[in-house]
């Protein structure tokens, strides 16, 4: 089984539509809250679409916005300007 | 005039990030940067060296100063609404104590190590990366003394951390540490602090513990832990693609980055035992055990990143199955300590609540019961019979990481560790393996540590002849800033305080 990557974001209004398409977009995405933050953990590899944020926070979303609510990650990442991608091999 | 086609992140990251540098003519390359070849790592082509984030200058401050905007926002209204008396308990000051002393400077330190590693480097995107990193560690030294700065208005032991800093016993833990980092190479400065501290381990002080601050009614440590930790995850991802990119560039570079990924992982382990003790005892409303902690940042989201550097030739680092024999007994013999030695520490220790300790039976299982719940019973015992228990004599600590040697062997935690090694027949005294095989590979630079309870002995603390003259030399004051907890006066003022408060008075009374 390929091993987890994760990201962390803030627990906040701003972080939830990011949540929210982080899930939509993950298969075996988990969620895993504690007081402040919010951990999400997938196998192999997490990936973060621009457009599925866009589209759940009801406003134009530029990538680079996840700095603000960004608290931890794991995995090589490769981003762009539509997708970020946190993985591990290769 | 057509209007220009918006470029794409890659291609604003190539532009930003390359060409900014030339080659010197009067001096040669290697005169003018001579630190980025001494270290033997061998690189072959500066352009390979990519930011993955690929954030340039100006989208670097667009975000910085909305972070910045956030977090004053909120320490505003955190001043202006007391909000040191939301804490759950005057207890958990101690976190922000050693927080404040010991990890503050630690962040001035790190400004000025990638200010340095900056300038050693030659190539342009390693430059721009150590840049940004510099006046990010800037920032949190910065933000956390504008944060504290409120409670050091309320509390104890909080009025003198730099002047502490240099002198305490249990602050040359932290302080070694980065200076053991900033006194080698900018190759190895980087891998120490970006990868094997800020990738590998800190996400054990800024995640549970920082969330524990949130748990425990902390919005001011909340608040600018998880801002700053938004900038490591840029630093770990610089550290990761440090040692990538060297690994790639060379493979004479795998072993030497094998022996600083040895190295630094035991460093950072040994520095974190702290923040496994802020976690397990000074957080009066518990969120998640060391132990807990250890098995997810470190046996799984550690290992994951070992098992993807495997494929450059990297094995997990040295010593790391000890890190985790060693996790149920951690925090409590390090608390242990600092409770005996507390009259030369700068914040409070204390026997835990009936509850807590449950809460230790629980997480930690009946190794605590059968070892470590007796002890603090017993501590309690001599404490209620007027005798709390001290330490009044500085404790001998280990010539690497600067901690008592108080941890035991790894098969036996019974039995104390200790690791006699010499240079030049002088032996000189570790507390692990770890710390040992450090010390032999580099005796010459470990023979200068600068070891506090040592200097108080050539006279070095004005001349302190006890431990009560050593904490004055720290500009403490004995039974205010230091000792037990229950009747100091952060206690005394923190029950003032709650029993003025009219929807407190009945349970008070």
């Amino acid at each position: 089984m390929a091993d987890n990557v994760f990201i962390a974001l803030q627990n906040n209004s701003e972080a939830q539509p990011i949540i929210e398409a982080i899930v939509a977009d993950n298969d075996g995405a988990v969620v895993s809250e504690s007081p402040g933050m919010v951990k999400i953990d997938v196998p192999g590899r997490l990936v973060i679409k621009r457009e599925t944020v866009t589209e759940k926070l009801g406003r134009e979303f530029d990538l680079q916005e996840l700095h603000i609510n960004l608290i931890s990650l794991g995995g090589n990442i490769d981003e762009d300007d539509d997708e970020f991608i946190l993985s591990w091999g290769v | 005039m057509a209007k220009a086609r918006k470029l794409g992140l890659k291609e604003r990251y190539a532009l930003l990030t390359r060409g900014l540098d030339w080659e010197t003519t009067y001096q040669p390359m290697d005169k003018v940067f001579p630190y980025d070849t001494y270290e033997g790592i061998k690189i072959v082509d500066w352009d390979k060296w990519e930011d993955p984030f690929r954030l340039t200058m100006d989208a670097y401050w667009k975000y910085q100063s909305e972070k910045e905007r956030k977090l004053y926002a909120i320490l505003d209204a955190f001043q202006q609404n007391n909000g040191h008396l939301n804490i759950s308990d005057a207890r958990y000051m101690s976190a922000v104590k050693i927080w404040l002393q010991g990890i503050t400077p630690l962040e001035y330190a790190a400004h000025r190590g990638f200010a340095h590693a900056g300038r050693s480097f030659r190539g342009a995107g390693a430059r721009v990366a150590c840049q940004m990193q510099s006046i990010d560690e800037l920032r949190h030294a910065q933000t956390q003394l504008h944060a504290f700065s409120h409670y050091n208005k309320y509390f104890s032991g909080m009025h003198n951390f730099a002047h502490m800093r240099d002198r305490a016993w249990y602050l040359s833990i932290p302080k070694s540490f980065f200076e053991d980092a900033m006194s080698a190479g900018p190759f190895e400065f980087v891998t120490s602090i970006s990868f094997a501290f800020e990738y590998v381990l800190t996400n054990l002080l800024f995640m549970p513990f920082v969330s524990g601050a949130a748990f425990n009614g902390d919005m001011a440590t909340t608040t600018f832990g998880f801002s700053a930790q938004s900038d490591e995850s840029r630093h770990m991802t610089l550290g990761l693609e440090v040692v990538k990119f060297m690994l790639e560039q060379h493979e004479d570079n795998v072993p030497i980055v094998q022996a600083w990924l040895d190295k630094w992982f035991w460093r950072g382990y040994r520095l974190l035992g702290l923040v496994g003790t802020m976690m397990d005892y000074m957080l009066p409303k518990k969120v998640m055990s060391w132990k807990e902690a250890w098995e997810m940042y470190w046996e799984e989201n550690g290992i994951a990143l070992f098992n993807d550097l495997a494929r450059y030739g990297i094995r997990l680092p040295k010593h790391h199955e000890v890190a985790t024999k060693e996790k149920g007994r951690l925090t409590h013999e390090l608390w242990a300590t600092l409770y005996q030695y507390g009259n030369a520490l700068g914040l409070h220790t204390w026997v835990p609540e009936d509850e807590e300790l449950d809460w230790f039976s629980e997480k930690y299982g009946e190794q605590f019961d059968t070892m470590y719940k007796p002890r603090l019973l017993y501590f309690r015992e001599l404490e209620e019979k007027g005798e709390r228990f001290y330490n009044n004599r500085l404790p001998m600590v280990c010539q690497v990481c600067q901690i008592p040697i108080f941890y035991t062997e790894p098969d036996d935690p019974q039995s104390q560790c200790v690791r006699i090694v010499e240079s030049k027949d002088t032996k000189h005294h570790c507390c692990s393996d770890g710390c040992a095989d450090i010390f032999n590979r580099e005796p010459e630079k470990y023979v200068q540590a600068l070891i506090p309870p040592q200097q108080v002995y050539r006279g070095e603390a004005d001349g302190a002849r006890d431990i009560f003259e050593y904490a004055k030399y720290l500009h403490l004051e004995s039974g205010v800033d230091t000792g037990e907890y229950r009747n100091s006066p952060d206690h005394k003022n923190w029950q003032a305080w709650h029993a003025a408060t009219p929807d407190n008075s009945d349970e008070a009374a």
